[in-house]
């Protein structure tokens, strides 16, 4: 039985040419970059390289992109940084109920801390309204925190208009757009954000690499102790393969994005379409018109979704219910119990698939199948 | 019967040594084992760490070194419905439940068993010592080979229909053998300490666990003819026929308690392990089950524990009427604890088990018991 992959939110295959980009600097390139001889200038002049190309691409200049571990680190670099930094300005933070870990947690620390945290809620479709970013915000607010696409749902966030509200206000805005980055055209300048956190391993590059924009002027406090790597923003040797990896996979998104856009539409449209055919009785959980390509939650009435992921995983499919686990086993989505209510059926019985690199229009039209077959048995 | 690389076997593992190694003799059989975690409470020790998922990460070793597929099901909301209210339930009304008895009942062989077979499963296997056989048609559950871990007192409200769809890998192995072959094969869990005591407690102070929960009434411990020798501090805390922990010094036999009354709040304490108030000659039991399928119209003779790991005493079964039954002993019994389970066995093959609720001498009810 083939396996399918229908999990690319949680991670994705990594890109042929990616590989084949890092492995010569595997290979040739062990330098230090921070080595005062040829072999450290050697590593130093890949780092430089991916480091401007990644920030053309989002209108960037170079200073203004770190290299992090990943999405969390980026995350956790962006809100916690910032705070310690700009605590005489304020402690106050605004985000939202339906962030990722990295970002929920990050403020939970910080209000064990002694800042205090407005978490907005969404509506039935997924969204914030920027009314209630307009309402939460005082004086005294340092940070805004807003997902550009959420994980779960696939539901994107007014970032430009949230933007807009605080132009000539002192909080800074940071996104984490590790959803968005793949499909979506990023410009720091029309954006209007401060700090975005990006990963690698969700747009084909490797894993352990990702990055923070942070604009010139942003002042944040390191993280980390340690060298001076970074601007002093993060200390440790850089994974210099890894960088090489990261601008590679951005260049091909960067080349393929509209492409890419198109057919994840395509498969989802085809995945649902033979839902339908089937006659397997589903909801998509969040508004449809403003969803990302390639995410889609379904809610399964009368389904439990530990029964649908370990079945469908049995018949060869990957999904995800898109929320974290405890000792394995799947605890009621906070995205969905924020834009439903947290009793409400839907945080139980609802399905996160995501389309991506590994898939082509006959795995879908198959996937389908199967799901539909594993629903029917339940049923 | 199906090849069995065609039949699906789900195992529940608790990241013990005992699921480990049932999951690794069915794999060894060739059937299609995907191995299921069950987290049924939850619990964080004194390091934050929630201890399901330390259990879980040996289920994923252990898996990964069978190469086994391994998921994990979530049943907290069931077995706080279903066993611990029970339990608390049980404790209130002064009796001392077997919270095990209902879980494998409630939990085990039926929530658990439900999700195995909305997996596609053939049979769902567990670490359990004991045996299926089928005879005549009929399924009949046997004690473990190894009669010192043999686990049919836990397990004697199985079915037909659930024991027609169990395996017990473990049956026919000594303990010694379990750990022999856990360690011949260098599974993850091999040198892991046994769990002890009741799922949910763990290892912690019953005492403290129990009163987190339930509010403690201290009273008087009494003689059955009323003098006062202490204080106690909360029924719910004793059990029949327990020496620990009574205070009471003073010259003689030392005290062990003989009864409780509830109504009152009295703890009857008496003088010496065979204290006379400690003994009966039967007992009436309600929610039977029986492994076989059939219920026994007839009084017949059979073999009985009334607690796990005891020898079995041979007792004579009446069915009464609205679901009842009297169990008369051979032989006086001491320490007949209501909420506690009877278990019958003929030979080798548990009949099947029911719960106590009274304790007869002399044909008559004992009142002193709760």
């Amino acid at each position: 039985m083939k396996s399918i992959y229908l999990d690319h939110a949680a991670t994705s295959p990594v890109h042929p040419n990616v590989i084949a980009e890092m492995m010569p600097v595997y290979k040739e390139v062990f330098g230090n970059p921070s080595s005062v001889h040829q072999f450290g200038r050697k590593a130093r002049r890949i780092l430089d390289e991916g480091r401007r190309r990644i920030a053309y691409g989002i209108g960037a200049n170079e200073k203004e992109i770190v290299f992090t571990s990943g999405g969390t680190e980026a995350d956790n670099l962006a809100i916690i940084g910032t705070a310690r930094a700009n605590i005489s300005k304020g402690k106050h933070i605004i985000t939202t109920t339906i962030e990722h870990h990295a970002t929920l947690h990050a403020v939970e620390y910080l209000e064990s801390q002694g800042f205090e945290v407005t978490y907005l809620p969404v509506n039935e479709n997924g969204r914030i309204h920027v009314t209630d970013v307009k309402d939460a915000l005082r004086e005294d607010t340092i940070l805004v925190s807003i997902m550009m696409v959420n994980n779960e749902t696939g539901v994107m966030q007014p970032i430009n208009e949230v933007a807009e509200l605080l132009q000539g206000h002192q909080a800074y805005f940071h996104s984490d757009i590790v959803q968005a980055y793949g499909l979506m055209d990023i410009n720091v300048t029309s954006l209007g954000v401060d700090l975005m956190a990006v990963s690698s391993h969700k747009i084909n590059g490797p894993k352990g690499i990702g990055f923070l924009y942070i604009r010139e002027g942003t002042i944040l406090e390191s993280l980390q102790y340690g060298g001076e790597q970074e601007r002093k923003r993060r200390a440790g040797t850089e994974n210099i393969p890894a960088v090489k990896g990261l601008q590679t996979a951005v260049e091909i998104i960067e080349a393929e994005r509209s492409t890419y856009k198109e057919k994840y539409l395509h498969y989802k449209e085809l995945f649902l379409q033979k839902l339908k055919e089937e006659e397997v009785p589903f909801e998509v959980n969040g508004s449809e018109e403003s969803t990302i390509e390639s995410i889609v939650n379904i809610s399964f009435p009368g389904m439990n979704v530990e029964t649908l992921l370990t079945n469908f995983d049995l018949s060869g499919i990957a999904a995800s219910s898109g929320s974290a686990c405890t000792a394995g086993s799947v605890e009621p989505s906070h995205v969905l119990s924020a834009m439903f209510g947290s009793e409400h059926p839907k945080t139980t019985n609802s399905v996160r698939f995501s389309f991506g690199f590994a898939n082509n229009e006959e795995d879908i039209v198959e996937a389908a199948t199967r799901v539909s077959q594993v629903i029917k048995r339940l049923t | 019967m199906k090849d069995p690389k065609d039949t699906r076997v789900v195992v529940g593992m608790s990241g013990g040594v005992d699921s480990s190694v049932a999951a690794l003799l069915l794999k060894e059989q060739g059937y299609d084992v995907v191995g299921i975690f069950m987290k049924n409470w939850d619990d964080t020790d004194e390091f934050g760490v929630c201890t399901a998922t330390e259990d879980y990460e040996d289920v994923i070793r252990v898996c990964n070194q069978l190469d086994i597929p391994y998921f994990a099901v979530n049943f907290e909301k069931q077995y706080w419905d279903k066993v611990f209210t029970y339990f608390l339930d049980e404790y209130k009304k002064g009796r001392t439940p077997n919270p095990d008895v209902m879980c494998n009942k409630e939990i085990k062989f039926k929530a658990f068993m439900d999700h195995a077979m909305s997996l596609g499963a053939d049979y769902l296997a567990t670490g359990h010592y004991a045996q299926v056989r089928v005879h005549e048609g009929t399924y009949e559950m046997l004690r473990a080979v190894d009669h010192n871990k043999d686990q049919t007192y836990f397990l004697n409200q199985l079915s037909q229909e659930v024991l027609s769809k169990v395996m017990f890998p473990l049956g026919h192995l000594e303990k010694k053998e379990v750990r022999a072959i856990a360690e011949e094969h260098g599974l993850a869990t091999a040198k892991k300490k046994d769990s002890t005591g009741i799922c949910f407690i763990g290892e912690r102070n019953f005492k403290e666990f129990l009163s987190e929960y339930l509010p403690a009434q201290p009273g008087n411990m009494e003689t059955l003819d009323g003098e006062i020798k202490g204080e106690h501090d909360g029924l719910m805390y004793y059990t029949l026929g327990q020496r620990q922990g009574l205070g009471i010094g003073g010259a003689g036999d030392p005290w062990f308690v003989v009864g409780k009354n509830v109504a009152d709040n009295i703890l009857y304490v008496g003088q010496g392990f065979h204290h006379d108030a400690l003994y009966s000659d039967g007992l009436i039991a309600s929610e039977a089950s029986w492994t076989r399928g059939e219920v026994p119209t007839k009084p017949f003779k059979c073999t009985a524990k009334f607690r796990y790991r005891q020898e079995d005493s041979g007792v004579t079964v009446y069915p009464l009427e609205d679901g009842q039954w009297k169990v008369m002993f051979d032989e006086p019994e001491r320490a007949i604890t209501p909420g506690q389970a009877v278990v019958l066995y003929d030979g080798e093959v548990c009949l099947g088990g029911a719960t106590i609720d009274t304790v007869l001498k002399d044909h008559e009810a004992i009142n002193y018991v709760g």
